[in-house]
């Protein structure tokens, strides 16, 4: 589980999140939404330690963000930024090879080989495995990234905006895939109906503050978008399942 | 394999013609031996361990800097070498060659550590910035050593370490670079630690490395082989620009299976770029840097304006 207790962060003069207490449970993806500019990647950048905390604490079951040394923290938690950096001259293997880092150091061994052939099969990233990031198109890329994330084998993922880029089979399929890895995994998105289609938990935050936290069906109401987004959008059930006509 | 083979036989045959080259004809002088192993073996030793240190320590700052247009001959590492050797020529003359090589070691990186300081607050939006600042700044330090150098009478002194070549290099007066050689070989057990430092500090500390550790043992290791460079044979730009630009572009970035090309490439390159230098205008010698420069550059464009290949 991760816990969040009282995090406040600000940049300069402004709050950027204040107070903000979530618990994230073990297993299942956990949907974050939230208008642009909320603190929903602050939030992610926090839980992962790529900024140091100001106030309250943060655990990641028994290690605590901050004390916990980073290389113990990479085999317990992975983070696939919002806007990765640019690409480097790496192959598609390469990059997803350093997945396996935190568990080698160094030269990997048999098992890690297996674990990143795994992963490309299971990404579908065979025929691109020998090509160089930078002559990917931005989705394939995107796909590489995940994959590298996949081949950390951590028990959790955070993931920002990671349907960036990618169309509608590589979005679902992509999304399906994190359901079935079995792994805690919280996702940041912009497509209220991918995460009431694919998430247990939907957290949503506005101007730094956790808005709303429960199932598909409890958050994503027509009230809960006006108030959030500043928007009125008609909800239908399907399934059991709400979703936004846009 | 077959490649491996051809590109070290076509190193030992400009290896053999670097030992043939000079203005002492070998086969008609009967000090010829000496000759050898006071002047010409040296000699091809220092350049091979130059071009390979150079080029190693282009590759290395480019990760470290995230940029693919800074090497440290133009971006105020070498200038603080020539600032350290400046500075212990006046404070200290009878200073030993250690203590020397110590000290432009450490203003090498005290000028590289003001170097990344400033590169970080560069938007990074602008690639470009990165290195026009860097010109700037190596100049300015290096207007600074020149400026001291003239009050000080010593200019003369400080043009040897400012304008690199290989024409003063003797047995008993270039052995240090074997340290250089010996610190650029070492940084290749880096390799894959500086291959992610390369994809960013976020990548970096997601994969749990220590982001800021990795970034000051670079920075030491381009610091130290730069400094011995310089000591030894004074300044040479573009080896570690032109060269791992050439590299990664053909095979990429991954060092750990680069950086062993990257080495080879710029240790050819600059041993070319010598004998040609030695021979063109015959019997006097044009410096290396000046025809590295020329080759070197000619190539690079060349290189950018065929299309990159898919598959490595
Ligand atoms: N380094 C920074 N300096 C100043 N302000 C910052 C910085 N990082 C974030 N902010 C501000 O903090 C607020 C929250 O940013 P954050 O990136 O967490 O939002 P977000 O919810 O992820 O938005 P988006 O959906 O657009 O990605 C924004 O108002 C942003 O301008
Ligand atoms: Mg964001």
């Amino acid at each position: 589980m991760i816990k969040v207790s009282h995090v406040t962060h600000r940049i300069g003069g402004a709050t950027i999140l204040s107070d903000v207490s979530v618990e994230l449970a073990a297993g299942g993806v956990t949907a974050l939404i939230g208008p642009n500019g909320a603190g929903k990647s602050t939030l992610l950048s926090l839980i992962a330690r790529l900024i140091p905390l100001q106030s309250g604490s943060i655990t990641v079951d028994d290690l605590t963000i901050g004390a916990c040394p980073s290389d113990v923290l990479a085999r317990k938690l992975a983070i696939l930024p919002q806007s990765a950096d640019a690409a480097p001259r790496l192959t598609v293997r390469d990059l997803v090879s350093f997945g396996r880092y935190p568990y080698h150091k160094g030269r990997g061994t048999e098992e890690d080989a297996q674990i990143v052939a795994q992963t490309l099969h299971r990404f579908g990233l065979n025929d691109l495995a020998g090509r160089q990031l930078d002559t990917l198109s931005g989705g394939q890329r995107q796909r590489a990234q995940v994959a590298m994330i996949h081949a950390q084998s951590t028990d959790y993922v955070l993931l920002d905006e990671p349907l960036n880029n990618l169309d509608i089979a590589a979005s679902r399929s992509l999304m399906r895939m994190l359901r079935a890895l079995g792994r805690t995994v919280v996702i940041v998105l912009h497509d209220i109906n991918y995460a009431s289609s694919y998430a247990d938990q939907i957290v949503a935050m506005k101007d730094g503050r956790i808005h709303a936290v429960g199932t598909p069906a409890d958050v994503v109401t027509e009230d809960l978008l006006a108030d959030v987004f500043g928007t009125r959008a008609t909800v239908h059930q399907i399934d059991g399942r709400p979703l936004v006509q846009v | 394999m077959l490649r491996v083979f051809w590109a070290a036989f076509a190193l030992l045959i400009l290896c053999l013609l670097s030992l043939g080259v000079g203005v002492i004809d070998l086969t008609a002088d009967a000090k010829a031996w000496q000759v050898l192993v006071i002047s010409r073996v040296p000699r091809t030793i220092a350049v091979l361990i130059t071009g390979a240190g150079l080029a190693i320590c282009g590759a290395i700052m480019q990760m470290l800097v995230r940029n693919r247009f800074v090497e440290p001959m133009t971006s105020g590492t070498g200038q603080g070498a020539a600032l350290g050797i400046l500075l212990v020529t006046l404070f200290a003359p009878q200073a030993s060659i250690f203590v020397k090589m110590v000290l432009a070691s450490a203003t090498a990186l005290g000028s590289s550590l003001g170097f990344l300081a400033i590169v970080r607050r560069l938007p990074p939006t602008q690639p470009l910035l990165v290195p026009l600042v860097g010109i700037i700044y190596g100049g300015i330090i290096g207007a600074g050593v020149t400026y001291v150098a003239f009050q000080a009478d010593l200019l003369q002194y400080i043009d040897v370490w400012m304008n690199g070549e290989f024409s003063g290099v003797l047995q008993g007066r270039y052995e240090l670079l074997w340290v250089a050689a010996i610190v650029a070989a070492a940084s290749y057990f880096a390799a894959d630690q500086f291959a992610i430092v390369g994809m960013g500090r976020v990548a970096s500390v997601n994969l749990g490395l220590n982001y800021g550790q990795v970034v000051l043992i670079g920075l030491v290791a381009i610091s130290v082989v730069t400094a011995l460079t310089v000591v030894t044979v004074g300044m040479i730009p573009f080896v570690g620009l032109v060269v791992p630009n050439i590299i990664s572009r053909l095979y990429g970035e991954n060092l750990r299976t680069t950086l062993p090309v990257t080495a080879f490439t710029g240790a050819a390159f600059v041993l070319a770029s010598d004998i040609l230098g030695r021979l063109l205008r015959y019997p006097y010698e044009i410096p290396v840097g000046t025809v590295f420069g020329i080759i070197g550059t000619g190539v690079f464009l060349w290189l950018l304006y065929v299309p990159r290949r898919h598959v490595p």
